[in-house]
């Protein structure tokens, strides 16, 4: 990574009790006990915040601009300087990450949320193909992950066995994680017994289908310092995109993650953990592969995406989970990453560093 | 547009220059806690707001935060069914599935009490008479056709009251 103008850190993560339902609340309901959480663990108020950008998706909420009625739950007045993108909420602290770059914020709120419940989520995937080839086809988004993952199988990249096993692990992991959606599993060998949901893919090797919340504050130099005992410096930050046509790719690699890492820095030091967002499980050996991980690297100790999968959340909770990681002297350097679209498509990978 | 050469098989075939796909999607809305409360009230023929306890605004139909603190409202307030026009305008155009006949009254109403504006009809009055200020009270459909929606409020009509001030409801236009 080149010179960065400025120390940038996440000084404070919050996120909610994910679950598949979030049973009576609205999106700003869900959302405000997260970004109350997020403001007293900083100390901040939203008047000492510079910058504020969310993540969200309209497909979700089945509404259009949907993201204006969660502003209501963050004190927009006096007026705040505020940015959105409809993406998952990694790319808003991407885009508060060069904001404070730009010396125009020294903090920023970043958060983003789904509710997967309204509507049914496989198929409302499908709506980010492309309108012409394949949306009118209405491939949901497990079926083409089978087709992965089934092209990963053919090239010896991984095995069922493997992906059972990382099935366990995530889930006994998110054991620990009193805000995980699903906890605990049995073997992978009692796993590999069950019948294939699309086939080669099993339930375990599936996320679960989830509302949730995610929060994050930034803070620059010894702007974070002050706000916080151990920030997490963000060392290198970097996303790239893989064409959107799947028959152009290789399903079994993913060149736009490598790129990111490779940006981000990632082997320009010893990796203690790694916070994936691999939602399904052969994606986690394509993106470990493209990361350039080795075997001794902690993956997921929160229990990742295969235990909470929020979408547009999902990826910003790597970065926190790394993050908090770091904070508590837990690890020194760690890799976060997210991704978004069919099959790993877009790629975030985020470097962060205790001092 | 660069013209193609295409095989000869497909040469006399007309081209595709667009295609038509209907895409739908069903979603189960959540109204949310605060105006699950609010629909549950007007099922009851109740206008139930809910007040900041920073500010103290009363916002109805309450969504569940205070927009300019974002923080949850939290004290349900009993509403009175008595408002003041704040602005309005007048419908000319018939459309497709319109209901009601025109000329009619769309109006905004800022409920006493209350500290922002609601949507509404505003009949029993001819519409060249209505006007900011005009002071009105809500029509409910009959008692065993109440439901948790906000058509249970047919209308407003004018109470006979004098006009309000408009200093009492300049904060709202």
């Amino acid at each position: 990574m080149p010179d960065l103008a400025r120390d940038v850190a996440v000084i404070a993560f919050a996120q909610s009790h994910h679950a598949r339902r979030v049973e009576g609340q609205n999106e700003v309901e869900m959302l405000m006990p997260v970004l109350a959480a997020v403001k007293a663990q900083a100390g901040l108020d939203q008047r000492s915040i510079d910058f504020t950008c969310s993540g969200s998706s309209d497909y979700l909420a089945g509404a259009a601009f949907s993201f204006v009625g969660t502003l209501d739950g963050v004190g927009a007045w006096p007026p705040i300087t505020e940015s959105h993108v409809e993406m998952d909420g990694a790319w808003a602290l991407y885009e508060a990450w060069v904001k404070i770059q730009t010396g125009d914020a020294d903090t920023a709120l970043v958060y983003s949320y789904g509710k997967s419940s309204p509507g049914a989520l496989r198929d409302v995937l499908s709506r980010q193909l492309d309108p012409y080839y394949l949306a009118p086809l209405w491939p949901d988004s497990v079926a083409l992950a089978a087709l992965q993952a089934r092209a990963c199988l053919d090239a010896g990249v991984t095995t069922a066995e493997e992906m059972a096993r990382i099935a366990a692990r995530s889930r006994r992991a998110a054991a620990s994680n009193p805000y995980a959606q699903l906890q605990g599993s049995d073997d992978p060998e009692v796993l590999l017994k069950e019948p294939e949901l699309a086939s080669p893919l099993r339930r375990h090797d599936c996320p679960p289908i989830t509302d949730g919340a995610a929060a994050v504050i930034l803070a620059a130099g010894d702007r974070a310092r002050e706000l916080a005992d151990r920030p997490a410096w963000i060392r290198g930050i970097d996303h790239r995109v893989d064409a959107h046509q799947l028959g152009a790719r290789d399903l079994t690699d993913s060149p736009s993650c490598r790129r990111a890492a490779a940006a981000a820095g990632v082997a320009d030091g010893p990796v203690d953990l790694a916070e994936l967002h691999a939602p399904f499980t052969h994606q986690e050996v394509i993106v470990r592969r493209a990361l350039g991980l080795g075997e001794d690297v902690v993956v997921n100790p929160s229990g990742g995406p295969l235990a909470a999968n929020p979408m547009m959340a999902a990826g910003l909770l790597r970065i926190g989970e790394a993050a908090q990681r770091i904070g508590r002297g837990e690890a020194d350097r760690a890799v976060a990453h997210a991704t978004s679209g069919p099959c790993l498509q877009q790629n975030l990978v985020c470097v962060l560093e205790g001092e | 547009m660069t013209a193609l050469t295409l095989p000869p098989a497909l040469q006399d075939v007309e081209p595709v220059r667009s295609i038509v796909v209907p895409a739908g999607l069903r979603y189960r809305f959540t109204a949310g806690q605060a105006t699950s409360r609010f629909l549950r009230g007007i099922a009851t023929k109740r206008i139930l707001g809910e007040r900041c306890p920073a500010c103290g605004k009363v916002y109805v139909p309450p969504r569940g935060s205070c927009p300019a603190d974002g923080i949850p409202t939290t004290d349900q307030v009993e509403l009175p069914h008595q408002g003041t026009v704040t602005t309005f305008c007048v419908v000319n155009l018939q459309f497709y599935g319109q209901a009601m006949e025109v000329p009619y009254v769309c109006a905004t109403v800022l409920i006493d009490g209350a500290d922002i504006g609601l949507f509404g009809l505003v009949q029993e009055i001819p519409f060249d008479q209505v006007r900011m200020g005009l002071r009105v009270e809500a029509v409910w459909v009959e008692d065993d056709q109440l439901a948790p929606t906000f058509e249970s409020v047919r209308w407003w009509r004018p109470t006979g009251e004098p006009d309000a001030p408009y200093d009492s409801y300049r904060e709202h236009v």
